[in-house]
């Protein structure tokens, strides 16, 4: 037990040894990867940030999407820039941003320079349909995986379900639906009975 | 100086465009009315072609404007004057966030936002579904990647060249 303990707390020592160019690097990767907004890029953080290199837990990679909401500028960045801080402070959070954005700048200078044709051709076409749909699936996965952690207890279901209804059928704001669920967290606990 | 004035309208898209990258659009929109850098016929095509290439949306964007109005420097100096304004705040919160991470109340809040949280998650996947969910075919697709993916804890990255191999192969 104690030596399993001990296994499992040896990544994170080795997260600081993280360089600033392999962050940089996997940045990119997870960028290249992320087709759609930043929603889109939520499962391959969770793939490579929390599982495979185990930079942070899935809890706070929700913290930061809640945050990442609110704050002024895109969700991909923000998020990026969170878990940058978190391994390295500053100089992370500049490499993991500019990770993030290093495939768009190559990718969409060439689309725009060269290959407009590119867009037009049948068989991107073909596969950017296919694309689309693989990532809703990805979404309801993700989602679904991170459900075990993220909804507790009958509150986190409750908030769960306002949240989605309200969305729903009023098409509020991502930044409303933040701060509801932020005041709603001040809503004291009817049920004494729950630890 | 067109670069500066670059520098100084994607700021301000970076500061003010709150919840992410379609958010973008209608400061976009505002640029091409103002400057002329982009027609609005452009920016639907910066739209198009922003979501179906990789990189978040949000930087695709900023990247095909600023190509457009000043070339490949055009787009370096938008993309990183859009991102400047979100790692200036999250420097700042980041480290509040450190200071406070034993804070009960702050914990109270960020585990109450979760739930929240995966539901604005799960709805823009619905939002996208609608588009792109539109017959049987579809929707069994999606079914089955979903499966696939249930079964197989691969890589996201498998999944997406999987699902561009399925559009090509079935006509999507």
């Amino acid at each position: 037990m104690y030596i399993k303990a001990y296994k499992k707390n040896a990544p994170s020592k080795k997260r600081n040894m993280i360089s600033l160019w392999k962050l940089y690097a996997l940045f990119f990767k997870m960028g290249l990867f992320t087709f759609g907004g930043g929603y889109a890029m939520l499962p391959i953080l969770k793939k490579e940030a929390v599982e495979k290199q185990k930079w942070l837990t899935e809890e706070e990679l929700l913290n930061y999407y809640s945050i990442g909401q609110c704050t002024p500028g895109i969700i991909a960045v923000n998020a990026a820039s969170f878990i940058g801080y978190k391994l390295h402070k500053l100089s992370g959070l500049v490499s993991a941003t500019l990770g993030v954005i290093s495939p768009s700048l190559i990718i969409i200078v060439l689309v725009a320079a060269l290959l407009r044709q590119y867009m037009d051709n049948q068989y991107v076409q073909w596969a950017f349909g296919g694309i689309r749909i693989g990532v809703i699936a990805l979404i309801i996965d993700t989602v679904w995986d991170m459900w075990q952690k993220g909804v507790k207890g009958i509150r986190g279901y409750i908030v769960f379900t306002a949240a989605a209804l309200l969305l729903w059928l009023f098409n509020l704001s991502a930044i409303t639906i933040v701060i509801l669920a932020a005041l709603a967290a001040f809503i004291p606990d009817l049920r004494r009975t729950q630890k | 100086m067109i670069y500066a004035l670059l520098f100084y309208e994607f700021f301000k898209i970076g500061l003010f465009a709150i919840g992410g990258g379609l958010v973008t659009v209608p400061f976009l929109f505002d640029l091409a009315e103002e400057y002329g850098w982009f027609t609005s016929g452009e920016l639907a095509d910066m739209i198009a072609v922003s979501q179906s290439t990789p990189g978040p949306v949000g930087i695709n964007m900023a990247t095909y404007a600023g190509y457009k109005t000043a070339g490949i420097c055009g787009a370096l100096a938008a993309t990183l004057s859009e991102v400047l304004p979100s790692m200036i705040v999250i420097y700042f919160i980041a480290q509040a966030l450190n200071k406070w991470q034993n804070n009960p109340n702050i914990n109270k809040i960020l585990s109450g936002l979760r739930p929240a949280v995966l539901a604005l998650i799960l709805f823009a996947g619905w939002s996208i579904a609608q588009e792109t969910i539109t017959d049987y075919k579809s929707l069994g697709i999606m079914l089955g990647l979903l499966v696939a993916m249930r079964l197989i804890k691969k890589s996201p990255i498998y999944f997406i060249a999987a699902s561009a191999i399925v559009g090509v192969i079935l006509h999507i």
